[in-house]
């Protein structure tokens, strides 16, 4: 039920930058997602249909750009993608990780008319 | 009119976050503390709360909004202490949003409460993502649900400010290694406080007290 209100979020959103820049359909929506948000495209589709309807968004594309997890070693600096749920830095072995990237969760841009 | 491409760049979640910056301004001009409590489902969080607001009912008045995906179990116990207590019902919602607690928080008293601990709904994957308004975010990990449970749902040990290591009455019986997590936490979040507690026998929960009453001085 995450994505639900996301969807919600995401149609508000759409909808109300659409209404500014004075156009009357959304073709397609550009999302950017990082995995840490957990959000599943699937899920995002169904209910982006179904709350969608009757609005200038019905029928609207949503692109997808995942972002990985990214992650900084605090003793080291090196950033390294996260990989398998695992905190240490391959060079170092520093367990002591920040993650810097992948909780994304923006409309990168929209095509509209 | 042709098809053209319009920059956005916006957050999906700004709305949400816009209206707990809202909810927390609106707690500051109470001089209220609110602490959002999260964890799995059957960590321990209303058990935390009850024996929290047994030790500090004297010194504080306290409030509890309770968010669950139905029931008023939770809120009906509260009440019970003669705390006021609001039952939000997600209706299947897996978290709470900053909306939500901006109505419950209308139908406190705001004038006659210093503390409120806000019962996030009994999940580790999405509810840290919601900004709610809370001044700080405390963390709820019991001993059965085992120690890797920070590499598996990271997010919500990141934004804890407290970390409650909770039934260590238990943990002989399980192979959490205790002497060890406050290392694995220490380097994900170097900020934030972890307590050992027992909320059934008390042990170890002073050190929560404290935690609280240092924020509210």
């Amino acid at each position: 039920m995450h994505e639900q209100s996301i969807v919600a979020s995401l149609l508000n959103l759409a909808l109300k930058n659409a209404e500014k820049a004075n156009a009357r359909r959304i073709f397609s929506i550009s999302l950017v997602v990082g995995d840490y948000t957990g959000v599943v495209e699937d899920a995002v589709n169904f209910y982006f249909g179904f709350l969608s309807k009757n609005t200038i968004a019905a029928g609207a594309k949503i692109n997808y750009t995942h972002v990985p997890g990214q992650l900084r070693c605090r003793d080291c600096d090196l950033l390294f993608p996260l990989e398998k749920n695992e905190y240490h830095c391959p060079k170092c072995a520093g367990k002591r990780v920040e993650i810097v990237g992948g909780r994304e969760l923006y409309i990168e841009n929209m095509e509209v008319e | 009119m042709s098809a053209r491409t319009i920059t956005i760049k916006e957050n999906i979640l700004g709305a949400n976050t816009e209206k707990a910056g809202i909810n927390r301004k609106l707690l500051d001009r109470h001089h209220i503390l609110m602490v959002n409590i999260m964890s799995s489902p059957g960590s321990g969080k209303t058990s935390v709360i009850l024996r929290t607001i047994d030790r500090l009912r004297d010194s504080y008045r306290i409030a509890v909004i309770e968010g669950d995906v139905a029931s008023s179990i939770d809120a009906d116990k509260i009440a019970q202490q003669n705390i006021p207590a609001i039952q939000i019902n997600t209706a299947g919602g897996c978290h709470l949003d900053a909306q939500m607690i901006s109505k419950a928080l209308d139908t406190l008293d705001l004038d006659r409460i210093d503390l409120i601990f806000l019962e996030n709904v009994g999940n580790l994957v999405c509810t840290a993502d919601f900004d709610l308004g809370a001044h700080k975010n405390a963390v709820i990990l019991s001993i059965p649900e085992g120690d890797d449970k920070p590499r598996k749902y990271p997010v919500a040990f990141v934004e804890a400010d407290v970390i409650l290591v909770n039934k260590i009455d238990v943990l002989p019986y399980f192979d959490f290694k205790l002497d060890t997590f406050p290392g694995i936490i220490n380097g994900l979040n170097p900020s934030a406080r972890v307590f050992p507690v027992s909320a059934k026998t008390g042990e170890g929960m002073d050190g929560w007290f404290s935690w609280i009453e240092e924020i509210l001085v």
